[in-house]
């Protein structure tokens, strides 16, 4: 499972790389926010998809809401004057390493 | 069938990630590295300095299409040359110069000197001197003298036994140094917390500064001689 999460993933950067997007200046920050809330939403599908416990809609749900808020979180703390971004960044930072840890934990019982 | 349609989305969201990441990277890396650290601030500073800038050169560019014009013809050359002169003597020490300044008096400690104690703590020093004009020249000071001596680029003060020299002359308590120049610069250069008149009050030496509006400060007296140095040819 794993192995193809990290292979899509290296597919996805390869098409990215080609890709002739840009993102506008001011969208660069937002965005990284959100890419981190994405990568934590794979992370943590993969961790469900161990456990047995493993919802399509909740995922795909859970990664669509997870960065758009992240990014709108981080768009409104800026005009607000708030660092509204440091609480995303906690938020799923934190949540991102306990959900390595548990995969890790189960590759090691798996092997 | 539940565990296929999981694996399919795993993959397709995995490939969205993937091309956000590398988007996102490519963005960053063509806007610099630096996009997300450097503060506005930093760059309307950044900004209004290269505003000033560039009104300074389109300034220059303007007085240099004059001085063209000017050379062109002959007499307005030559006032231009003795305007240059002017100039150019000024900054080298060679006129009296009038300005808006400061006048700082240095005395020795009046107090008569108790057995057992070091004359040295009691007396101005060259070094306070020295220190205090550089101070001054730190703070924006366009002229300097002391005691009457105006302090040029090669200018020494220095201790000779019991006298101090400038430009080879000796001087004595109370030491009155002029300075032209932003006198709320200059006096905020030397009275700031721990400045050096601070300093030498501690010591008990008798110090005072007075702003003044019109300090006049002669011209170097000495002679010029240039054994060793010539221009270098462009």
């Amino acid at each position: 499972m794993l192995w193809i999460t990290l292979f899509c993933l290296a597919i996805g950067l390869f098409i990215g790389y080609q890709l002739p997007i840009f993102l506008p200046a001011w969208m660069v920050e937002y965005v990284s926010i959100a890419v981190l809330a994405a990568l934590d939403s794979v992370f943590g599908g993969i961790r469900a998809f161990m456990e047995d416990a493993f919802d399509t809609t909740i995922f795909i749900t859970g990664f669509f809401t997870n960065s758009l808020l992240a990014g709108a979180f981080a768009y409104f703390g800026d005009r607000l004057g708030l660092e509204l971004y440091l609480a995303a960044v906690v938020v799923f930072g934190v949540r991102l390493f306990q959900n390595l840890g548990i995969i890790r934990r189960y590759l090691l019982k798996k092997y | 069938m539940r565990e296929t349609s999981g694996k399919l989305a795993i993959m397709v969201i995995c490939v969205i990630v993937g091309i956000m990441l590398s988007v996102q990277y490519r963005t960053s890396e063509s806007y610099g590295p630096n996009l997300r650290t450097t503060r506005v601030d930093d760059l309307a500073a950044a900004n209004s300095s290269l505003l000033k800038e560039n009104q300074n050169l389109s300034e220059e560019i303007v007085e240099l299409r004059e001085t063209l014009a000017h050379i062109n013809s002959d007499s307005q050359l030559n006032a231009d040359l003795q305007a240059e002169l002017r100039k150019i003597n000024m900054a080298a020490g060679l006129t009296a110069v009038t300005g808006p300044g400061i006048i700082v008096t240095l005395n020795d400690n009046p107090q008569a000197l108790q057995p057992g104690e070091n004359p040295n703590a009691y007396l101005v020093h060259d070094s306070d001197i020295l220190s205090i004009v550089n101070e001054i020249k730190a703070s924006g000071a366009e002229a300097i003298a002391v005691n009457d001596q105006r302090i040029i680029a090669m200018s020494e003060i220095r201790c000779a036994g019991t006298t101090i020299l400038v430009n080879w002359n000796k001087i004595g308590p109370p030491f009155i140094i002029k300075a032209t120049g932003n006198q709320q610069l200059l006096e905020s250069g030397l009275t700031i917390k721990g400045g050096k008149l601070e300093e030498l009050n501690s010591f008990g030496l008798q110090t005072q500064l007075v702003r003044s509006d019109k300090i006049e400060i002669p011209a170097y007296t000495g002679a010029m001689k240039y054994q060793y140095t010539t221009p270098k040819q462009k």
